[in-house]
């Protein structure tokens, strides 16, 4: 590797090479199904929740098969990152093609004008139905929609009143979602295009002028930032300097790729402020494994997942994931230990056999990229280190691979 | 981490997603809690504490219904229910006609309904209500939660409180440490006999180490005590694999689903004499802003069965005469109903207490269907008053050692 930190910083936004991991793992595509009619037999109904079952299962494998086999994995960690952020669940957002197109949206914007992202979010199928969007309607507004849009999309709470969310409601007024198509539409009879005063300013607000107001608030600059260095870099909301200089990035034009660039730049991030204190997340930890001892991804890793409490394109809410010592259970211990055993016992430990057992301490950890054993780890690796698989599976369930 | 190392791993891995720092956690108190490591039994007639978090929002006004005021028909046509329908319960209130077993609790008398539960200047966001319910904090947001608290009060022992579940409710979480998680599956220490020496080996404290590290090493310490314990009970209740979640009409906002498996290992968990004195369960699904009484029916079914048959068992055994069941939401919802059926997020809510202990009725002014806040209801009971009750009550603890607020004083008179 040449060009020191920036360099490197920079091949990973902007990989100048054609991902043959991507090539390997096309986007699956999934046939239609006609939802039963209200007369349907129970029968024709199970059939239908099969085959929806089936689709989300397949979904979800594929992207977990992606992330591992990616040879840049950045784009899909921000692909993560931004799926946490407008945390949409498979299990409400319609049929899968629907999850599928959301998820090529945050990929294909989650890098460039956040406005651009949010106009879209807003009008995206899979949102629209989690959210109940179809169902806000002129006259009498569904509120959920607009609420998340400015507590946990682009504001954060507290940035707006009761009065605010209501009124936004309106904006946000009849769209229809075609689930068939998977495509969303105005339906101009449904939306209420009276005036609306969100924020301080009145206007006749529609999805489109609302999502640019709201991300024009110097708090939304705000709290983009705060969120993405919250997801990237620290556990806390940036200090005031970071603040700044990342607001500098972003900038008037709202671009998320030099945001991200600046947070992986700046002096805190690379300091030893945040060292240490990052736990991984399931996803992390999972495909971060099975990519580090080159396993492929199967059902293993969907159990690992689903044991562990978070099982991509199924957030428990719409605030997405938690984080921290909420990972850090007995139950999860539990699933961790049982993974690590999985993925020892199938990797291929040659290069571990290989090494004179004293050697191997230091060989795992390069395997894993853990900067240092403690001596306490040290010391419970050495008694494990005549057996690799052993050796390996306590590695996996060490607190120095656990947290980063 | 240096530049060097931050490259390495940047270009290894890409970069890790966030975490939130752990409540509070410091690195001499998980020292503290691995090296204390006391443990000692429920005592006798000691009392247990049942908590179900309803996640997404509850609609009080479908779960005690308030059938005979003209404003409550008039509000949300769509959604009411008639005076036949609903299991009449006095002062022209009625139950949710689903909710049948637990009406019988109520005519034993062993059913508190506390009316009008929450807390001033209610906020509309799960989030952050949730936060607020479960830190006991509507000031300021509070790293703690309200029992994590009042573990730290206690000697640590990971079996003290329990939550069923993956993942840690901040409930839980203290600033010393915090209750275990326990899937709804199988439990074992993975590996057995063949790990043990080195899984004892990591779990070692380290001198110098940060919080985060070390709490992964108390986790594994905990994961013995607790498959030590707790194995047994937990694994006769779970017959089948955890199946694929399936869709249903509420936004998810949290919460686990199946109450009924998690209330039968908690069943099984007490009869077996565990040490345990705080259960946390959970059931989401409750947001629902659209087709809402076709969808909460079902809900408040499961809620029904699932309570009223762990008290039904519990009845049947000496330790069960000590168990407080109590059950509430972030936030009730609004009072006229929205366009689609449903009802969007409101502010006052219901709080359920059953069993032995409890003293029967109505606590808390039912609020006014007139007298509204921009269409919510205006709480008349705040709910640090019945948390107060229960420290005091079922956890033998002084309230103001875990709570603040002069509401925390004040009891209700339910135990």
């Amino acid at each position: 590797m040449s060009g020191g930190y920036e360099a490197a910083v920079d091949r990973l936004l902007n990989p100048t090479a054609a991902d043959a991991g991507v090539a390997a793992t096309p986007a699956p595509t999934f046939a239609a199904v006609l939802r039963p009619k209200r007369d349907t037999g129970r029968e024709e109904r199970q059939k239908y929740r099969k085959i929806r079952r089936e689709q989300r299962i397949q979904l979800v494998t594929w992207w977990v098969d992606r992330m591992v086999r990616v040879e840049h994995p950045f784009s899909e960690k921000l692909t993560l990152l931004w799926h946490n952020h407008w945390a949409t669940s498979v299990l409400k957002s319609g049929p899968s093609s629907q999850m599928l197109g959301q998820l090529a949206t945050l990929r294909s914007l989650g890098t460039g004008d956040f406005r651009d992202l949010a106009r879209a979010m807003v009008r995206d199928p899979a949102m629209l139905v989690w959210l109940d969007g179809p169902q806000n309607r002129k006259g009498k507004p569904n509120e959920n929609l607009a609420r998340e849009l400015m507590e946990l999309f682009t504001l954060g709470v507290g940035h707006y009143t009761e009065s605010d969310v209501r009124e936004a409601a309106r904006a946000l007024t009849g769209w229809r979602v075609d689930r068939d198509a998977g495509t969303s539409e105005l339906v101009e009879r449904r939306h209420d295009a009276g005036s609306k005063t969100v924020l301080g300013k009145t206007a006749d607000f529609d999805d489109r002028s609302l999502v640019d107001h709201l991300v024009d608030q110097p708090q939304s600059a705000r709290f983009v930032a705060s969120r993405l260095w919250y997801r990237l870099a620290a556990s806390q909301d940036p200090p005031a300097d970071v603040l700044r200089r990342l607001l500098g990035a972003y900038g008037p034009g709202r671009d998320l790729g030099a945001l991200i660039r600046a947070i992986l730049l700046d002096p805190a991030f690379r300091s030893g402020s945040t060292r240490h204190a990052l736990v991984k997340q399931p996803v992390e930890y999972v495909v971060g494994t099975l990519r580090a001892l080159r396993l492929s991804s199967g059902p293993h890793a969907l159990t690992a997942l689903r044991s562990l409490g978070q099982v991509p394109l199924q957030p428990p809410s719409v605030g997405g994931w938690p984080a921290g010592q909420a990972w850090l259970t007995t139950s999860s211990a539990q699933a961790r230990l049982r993974f690590a055993q999985w993925a020892a016992r199938t990797a291929d430990l040659s290069a571990l056999d290989k090494q004179p057992p004293a050697a191997r301490i230091d060989a795992v950890a390069r395997l894993l990229s853990v900067e240092a054993w403690t001596p306490r780890t040290r010391t419970a690796l050495a008694a494990a280190s005549v057996d690799p698989d052993r050796l390996l599976t306590l590695a996996l369930v060490s607190p120095e691979y656990v947290v980063n | 981490m240096d530049t060097l190392t931050r490259r390495r791993f940047l270009a290894a891995s890409g970069v890790v997603g966030g975490t939130a720092l752990a409540a509070g956690l410091t690195q001499r108190s998980w020292v503290d809690l691995v090296t204390a490591g006391l443990r000692d039994p429920r005592p006798e007639k000691a009392r247990i504490l049942v908590l179900v978090t309803l996640y997404g929002g509850n609609d009080a006004l479908s779960t005690v219904v308030p059938y005979a005021d003209p404003a409550y028909r008039s509000a949300r046509p769509e959604l009411a229910y008639d005076e036949q329908d609903v299991l009449p319960l006095g002062e022209s209130l009625g139950l949710n006609p689903e909710m049948k077993g637990v009406h019988s609790l109520w005519k034993d008398e062993r059913l508190a309904i506390i009316r009008g539960i929450g807390y001033p200047k209610p906020d509309h966001s799960h989030f952050r209500s949730m936060d607020i319910w479960q830190t006991a904090s509507p000031e300021r947001p509070e790293t703690t939660g309200w029992l994590g608290r009042w573990l730290d009060t206690q000697p640590h022992d990971p079996l003290r409180a329990v939550s069923l579940g993956p993942v840690l409710p901040p409930l839980l979480a203290g600033a010393k440490g915090a209750g275990s998680a326990v899937a709804v599956g199988r439990l074992a220490v993975p590996g057995g006999q063949r790990l043990r020496p080195g899984l004892t080996a990591l779990s070692r404290p380290q001198a110098g180490e940060p919080p985060m590290q070390a709490a992964v090493a108390a986790t594994h310490a905990d994961l013995f005590t607790v498959a030590g314990s707790l194995s047994d009970p937990v694994n006769a209740a779970t017959g089948k694999d955890d199946e694929d979640d399936d869709e249903g009409a509420g936004t998810p906002t949290g919460g686990e689903g199946a109450l009924a498996r998690q209330l039968d290992i908690v069943a099984r968990c007490i009869t077996a004499d565990a040490p345990t004195r705080v259960y946390a369960v959970s059931l989401g699904g409750f947001d629902l802003h659209a087709a809402g009484k076709a969808s909460q029916s079902p809900l408040l079914g499961q809620l029904d069965q699932a309570m009223a048959g762990f008290l039904a068992t519990m009845a049947k055994h000496p330790a069960g005469r000590s168990v407080v069941v109590a059950a509430y939401s972030e936030f009730g919802r609004r009072v006229a109903g929205n366009a689609s059926n449903g009802t969007d997020h409101g502010t006052a809510g219901v709080m359920l207490v059953a069993g032995q202990p409890v003293r029967g009725g109505f606590y808390g002014e039912q609020p006014s269907l007139r007298d509204l806040d921009k269409g919510d209801l205006k709480a008349t009971t705040d709910f640090r008053s019945a948390y107060g009750e229960l420290l005091e009550k079922v956890l033998d603890t002084e309230p103001a050692r875990v709570l603040a607020g002069p509401a925390a004083g004040k009891t209700l008179g339910f135990l």
